[in-house]
């Protein structure tokens, strides 16, 4: 059974998250020239909080399709062109490599981190353990 | 530009004209900045960081090109589906491997591969060095054991000898194997064609239709040839399903297992694209009509992961000829090869 202390270790944890997630940023990550950007210039990484989402925007006259087969995100956002977006929500702390399908070379890295409250929020979980 | 420069220098002594001077260096400053045409042939080719360009290198990776001694039956050489004569590939609609046996894609041109970012129709390896044992010891291909060839190449005096003078010290193995050769096919670029003249200030390089075609061809809506076909090469780098008839082929989606590459394949180099009938990974169309045609209707399969690209252009009968004139004139001069004396 568990302790009352991981209990509202826990009820702790999952009520910072939430507050967390009201916070929650949007980054817009354009596909320009067949380079991943922001602001219109090139990333190859971001850093970003767990459950910010970011807006993938074709910047390009061509198609792209972003897609990650990553540990903390597998997704597929298909075929979208110009002016069109798709949003992704990071709800795992970790690593993500971004890739486009059709253009084998656009590659970047998303570094989710847990965001400061989640992280507090994690290390009293494991304290009280 | 450095030879501009002089001769402007020389034009301003002569005319002893400072006024007219600054208009000229200021001309002159203007053409240095302004970015470099796409479309022009890159005037250096590149190579892998350990295995940098040489004589003794291309010499013993043109060899070995030509030797059949590479395959188990002693028969096939690399040049036997590259053949140089046919554009660097066979003009089958797909390739004929061991035994004759017809194998389900088409020969891909060895011209400009030194400027592909991934090799094979469906990319599956990044460098030439990765990609030229791949056939060798492909079972439907050349089927080759490595293991015997690097044997049978040691035991021939002529091979020691090329290689030592190659790759001093490291011997004959997989890998300086897979390095000559890389150098060698490094080497097969595009030569000058009319369309490059025409780039560079030749009015009369090219036909007017061909002038159009380059317009059509370049033109998103229009045309919409340039979505995928892009730079110096023609190409993205990228992978489609350009909605080809009876397509089972997996392709990219083999080694990338993204829906929409399922049938997607490499964007080809237009580069004397003239020179490589039949066309498309299958060999499907054995014209540059029948192309055009293919691109004009969007395709013959409207597949759900058909390329988002592709969609009907309505093009005139002038329209498509003179998207032809266009293609003809990548044609480059030809590259004058010498057949190697193979060592016994």
């Amino acid at each position: 059974m568990r302790a009352w202390t991981d209990n509202l270790a826990i009820f702790m944890l999952f009520t910072l998250l939430s507050a967390n997630s009201a916070r929650a940023a949007e980054y817009e990550v354009g596909q320009n020239k067949k380079r991943f950007t922001i602001n219109g210039k090139k990333i190859e990484m971001l850093y970003i909080k767990v459950g910010d989402t970011v807006r993938f925007k074709n910047e390009d006259p061509f198609y792209h399709g972003i897609y990650s087969v990553s540990e903390i995100s597998t997704f597929e956002l298909g075929a979208f062109r110009k002016g069109q977006a798709r949003n992704v929500t990071f709800n795992t702390p970790g690593r993500a490599d971004i890739e486009c399908a059709v253009h084998a070379d656009m590659h970047m890295v998303i570094e989710v981190g847990a965001s400061s409250a989640a992280k507090s929020a994690l290390k009293n979980l494991r304290v009280s353990k | 530009m450095k030879m501009d420069n002089a001769a402007t220098s020389h034009y301003l002594r002569r005319r002893g004209s400072l006024v007219l001077g600054s208009i000229l260096a200021a001309v002159v400053s203007l053409s240095q900045a302004a970015p470099p045409d796409p479309y022009l042939r890159p005037t250096i080719i590149p190579a892998a960081s350990d295995n940098q360009f040489s004589q003794a290198r291309v010499e013993l990776g043109k060899t070995l090109f030509f030797d059949p001694r590479l395959s188990g039956s002693k028969w096939i050489s690399c040049a036997t589906c590259h053949n140089p004569a046919l554009g660097w590939t066979d003009g089958l609609p797909t390739a004929i491997g061991k035994d004759m046996k017809v194998l389900r894609r088409a020969t891909p041109t060895i011209l400009n591969a030194a400027y592909q970012k991934r090799h094979f129709w469906d990319g599956r390896v990044k460098t030439l060095e990765e990609q030229v044992l791949i056939p060798i010891t492909s079972e439907a291909e050349m089927n080759a054991n490595l293991f015997e060839v690097l044997d049978r190449l040691a035991a021939i005096p002529g091979y020691v000898k090329m290689f030592d003078l190659a790759y001093p010290g490291e011997g004959i193995t997989k890998g300086t194997l897979a390095k000559a050769i890389a150098n060698f096919e490094r080497t097969i670029v595009s030569t000058e064609s009319d369309f490059d003249r025409w780039r560079k200030g030749n009015r009369t390089a090219i036909s007017e239709s061909a002038k159009n075609g380059f317009r059509i061809f370049t033109d998103e809506e229009k045309g919409r040839c340039v979505l995928c076909h892009q730079g110096f090469n023609f190409t993205d780098n990228g992978f489609h399903n350009i909605g080809l008839k009876g397509n089972e082929d997996l392709g990219r989606f083999a080694v990338v297992p993204v829906k929409i590459l399922k049938g997607a394949f490499k964007t080809p180099t237009l580069r004397d694209v003239a020179m490589t009938p039949p066309y498309m990974h299958n060999g499907a169309y054995k014209t540059l009509a029948e192309v055009v045609d293919h691109y004009d209707r969007a395709g013959e399969d409207k597949n759900e992961i058909a390329d988002p690209n592709l969609r009907p252009l309505q093009l005139s009968t002038q329209d498509k000829a003179d998207l032809i004139a266009f293609l003809n004139s990548l044609t480059g001069r030809p590259l004058y090869i010498s057949v190697p004396k193979l060592p016994q």
